[in-house]
């Protein structure tokens, strides 16, 4: 397989977008990608999006995505992996380089979850319908009782869960593309409306409109456009079971690890060489279980690690530098293809308030379900 | 219409038929085709104990639509006692009752309703042991 | 001889009292509880109606029958609570229990009468050697509309019974029927809540039914009340089956055990059948039973039963039924109870 780069970065804002189409999101950010490439043309797509046919009722995307583009006739292809869609369309554009099949593709993201849908029931349809969202759990359900048994096994503090929530709402405020850009503190998440006990409101990542797109392309490509680039030096993904139940550690999400330990020997790196992550925090808890299964800190003790700050800007690690899926917002097909975009900034030095000095080498970190998938992958600065 | 799926799963919702490798003696709720533990492909049909211990659980204060008007209800991953697992409303108590570790009974109950004019589907939920 | 060979009994955990009706309404408590002789009622939770409760019943009383439920011939769910206007209670339980498919199920529906038919159809059944074991179930979560008298005696819960020739736990030795078209109480197609008819619902409708079959079955028999241990009349209130032994002899005392109506209410077609769980619980060998139901429309069973040595054998392999009226209780307010019965008009 031969190297790959991301050779462009392109996203809407995301939000509640009222005035903008499933079709018309996409198309502003792949054209935003493109243009921010400069290339004239792509050679395929990848497009992640969880569920348009339930949140919009239309499905068969990938065609109308690229005839809403510009370009009917491009090879394009929907990819699924519930809230993980996005890193697995930058996956499968990876690979389709990789392999010499194609120069230049597009990875893009799209959701438009603010259309009238009964959000909820959609999102648990990433769970197991028949036994476990037969039974009325929900997302932040399944997310609730993984707290609950973290709680309950290592101690973490409802504190702590909260001081994830003000650590990204205190990136997301810098950041121009998110949904919230307010700063919170502990008090407003811990007295915020209870959703799923002990996850309440501002432990949970928003409902959000949005589109994310990156322009995968060979070394060959990216040294001719001349301009910044980031490599991909890992791309690693693991499945795990989809039941939360199935699991034999519910305080755990072993698909990330997996993943991390196949990332960190793809791109021969151990954790502490990573200057910058993006993880995927839907809830206050995944944050503190990925750290832990990243190998940022020991099980049990993530908690205490972002109470102290240490993933904050200017932290030893800072995680979710963007905000975060908790402040930046979560369209769930973008936000695989959105986190890229963040590391393809730090590692470009063009993240403004929210850059990471002399960033080098940036992780991000995208879950499916409650753990049944997760795409992570390894980006290194060129220069 | 949900009724071919609904009819489909009743042996596990009304009275837990799992299925029980032949090899390895793993519990499979619901039954496989292949045992995720050893590869084998051969199971029994066994019913699960109607009874276990809570290993985690939630309150559930926003619902799905269909489960809006029960709002709060709680819902926990319980251990049976012949160590299979599933995901089940805790009913029949205060939220504050419940605590990891405590033993339930399961019971049959209804679930949830197809609209006001659909099929009513029935399943198993825990109670705790008094 | 045929008899019940298991039984078992269900009731939800929730009440509400007659004083949180009662404040709803602005009504006074202590005048209704004096009529009625009732405090407190059951109510089904959310996710519970005749099904539920009658498999929980049917679960108790399999257990203490001990029998393979592949044995049982045939099930009989009585309720005026069926959840489907069209499909089956029964195979909801056949199949939730492991009955069958070899069995023969139907609903029954005769206002409160519904269970002590789908016991009579049951016995029937076993006493002419039709099939070895039959499951008749009175059970119901029934309906009484806001501000009705009925509202404060309409409840929930059900009893099953299990027919069989070996192992009898109380013998049924007479049964008696007595039925007329009297229309004291109905609920037409469609309608959400039940109708009746005041005071024509005691002397020409109560009344005159459970006193003829009890005397239709006493005659029969050839048996007065002295020769009955136990007595159990269909309790729609506390008062009427009081009232109704009185007249045919029987004393509070031989009534009181299966009089549970003051703590659970009127579970309908499960009140006489509940009554007569709760009775057996503290039968002894040798003692005689009466149990009359009533059904409004209307017509009373009447079964004379005879308790057996095997009834030590198997009270205790399921709850008894004082532990299900007494312990662990969830009292509701009415707005909860509102809730609960659907009585609030949500926007779906």
């Amino acid at each position: 397989m031969r190297e790959v780069a991301i050779v462009g970065i392109g996203m809407t804002p995301f939000g509640e977008l009222w005035q903008d189409s499933l079709r018309n999101l996409f198309a502003k950010a792949a054209l935003a990608a493109i243009d921010d490439a400069g290339v004239d043309h792509i050679d395929g797509m990848y497009i992640g999006a969880m569920s348009t046919g339930l949140f919009v009722g239309q499905e068969h995307i990938a065609s109308l995505m690229a005839d809403y583009l510009g370009m009917p006739g491009v090879p394009a292809a929907h990819v699924e992996s519930a809230c993980a869609s996005g890193g697995i369309a930058v996956r499968q554009a990876f690979f389709e380089v990789a392999s010499g099949a194609g120069e230049i593709i597009l990875a893009g993201g799209v959701e438009k979850m603010n259309d009238g849908a009964d959000t909820t029931y959609v999102l648990a349809t990433a769970a197991d319908q028949e036994y476990e969202a037969f039974h009325g759990v929900t997302f932040p359900g399944l997310y609730a009782m993984i707290a609950r048994a973290h709680i309950h096994k290592y101690g973490t503090t409802r504190e702590q869960l909260a001081d994830v929530a003000v650590k990204n709402h205190e990136n997301g405020f810098k950041n121009p593309n998110a949904q919230f850009r307010m700063k919170i503190d502990r008090e407003t998440v811990m007295n915020s409306t209870m959703v799923a006990d002990p996850l309440r409101l501002l432990d949970c990542s928003p409902v959000t409109d949005g589109a994310a797109a990156v322009i995968v392309a060979s070394m060959d490509v990216a040294k001719k456009l001349a301009r910044p680039y980031v490599k991909i030096k890992a791309s690693a993904m693991a499945t795990d079971s989809l039941a939360l139940h199935s699991r034999k550690d519910l305080a755990a999400l072993p698909a990330v690890q997996k993943a991390a330990e196949r990332a960190y020997k793809q791109a021969g790196v151990t954790p502490d060489k990573i200057d910058v992550m993006e993880v995927h925090d839907c809830f206050t808890i995944a944050e503190l279980v990925v750290m832990e299964e990243l190998g940022l800190v020991e099980r049990g003790k993530a908690g205490a690690a972002v109470s102290a700050g240490m993933t904050r800007l200017g932290g030893k690690i800072p995680v979710n530098t963007s905000g975060g899926l908790k402040s930046k917002g979560h369209p769930v097909g973008a936000t695989g293809v959105a986190q890229v975009i963040e590391i393809v900034e730090q590692l470009r030095g063009a993240a403004g308030d929210r850059q990471v000095a002399n960033a080098g080498l940036g992780l991000t970190q995208n879950m499916g379900g409650s753990g049944g998938s997760c795409v992570i992958h390894i980006l290194e600065a060129m220069s | 219409m949900i009724v071919p799926r609904y009819t489909r799963e009743i042996p596990q919702r009304y009275r837990l038929e799992a299925g029980k490798c032949k090899k390895c003696g793993y519990l499979a709720f619901p039954p496989r085709v292949v045992c995720p533990e050893c590869g084998n492909r051969r199971f029994v049909t066994v019913r699960l104990k109607p009874a276990g211990t809570i290993l985690t659980y939630t309150v559930i204060h926003v619902a799905e639509d269909n489960f809006a008007a029960e709002t709060p209800f709680a819902v926990g991953v319980v251990e049976t006692d012949d160590g299979a697992r599933l995901t089940a409303q805790i009913v029949d108590c205060k939220p504050e009752e419940i605590e990891i570790g405590k033993r339930v009974n399961l019971i049959l109950r209804r679930i949830r309703k197809e609209g006001h004019a659909g099929i009513l589907q029935y399943g198993y939920k825990a109670v705790l042991q008094r | 001889m045929a008899g019940i060979v298991g039984y078992g009994s269900y009731v939800p955990r929730y009440r509400i009292t007659v004083e949180e009706i009662a404040k709803q309404w602005g009504k006074d408590a202590v005048s209704i509880k004096n009529g009625l002789l009732v405090n407190e009622k059951t109510v089904p939770g959310m996710d519970e109606d005749t099904i539920t409760i009658s498999v929980q019943a049917a679960k108790y009383a399999v257990q203490r029958a001990g029998i393979d439920p592949k044995e049982i011939g045939a099930v009989y769910i009585g309720s005026e609570s069926h959840p489907y206007a069209v499909k089956p209670s029964g195979t909801i339980l056949i199949d939730a229990l492991g009955i069958g498919p070899d069995v023969h199920v139907s609903d029954f529906e005769f206002a409160c009468k519904a269970g002590t038919e789908a016991m009579y159809v049951a016995y029937s059944h076993v006493k002419a050697g039709n099939m070895d074991y039959a499951m008749g179930i009175g059970a119901d979560t029934s309906q009484g509309a806001p501000g009705d008298a009925l509202e404060f005696t309409a409840s929930a819960g059900g009893s099953a019974f299990i027919m069989g020739k070996e192992h009898v736990v109380a013998e049924i030795e007479h049964t008696y029927s007595y039925t007329s078209d009297t229309a004291d109480f109905w609920r037409r197609e469609g309608r959400m809540y039940p109708k009746h008819g005041g005071r024509f619902t005691g002397e020409p409708a109560y009344f005159r039914h459970v006193v003829s079959a009890g005397q239709g079955m006493m005659e029969q028999a050839g048996m007065k009340a002295e020769d009955f241990s136990y007595a159990v009349f269909h309790m729609p209130n506390g008062k009427f089956p009081l009232r109704a032994g009185k007249r045919l002899g029987f004393t509070k005392k031989q009534i009181e055990p299966g009089w549970i109506v003051p703590w659970i209410g009127n579970t309908y077609s499960g009140a006489s059948p509940t009554g007569l769980s709760a009775t057996l619980d503290v039968a002894k060998p040798g003692d005689r039973i009466l149990v009359v139901s009533f059904g409004s429309g209307a017509g009373s069973d009447a079964f004379v039963f005879r308790v057996t040595d095997e009834i030590e054998k198997i009270r205790n392999l399921a709850p008894g039924f004082k532990s299900m009226m007494d312990d662990h209780k969830i009292y509701l307010t009415y707005g909860e109870y509102a809730k609960f019965r659907g009585k609030i008009q949500l926007n779906d």
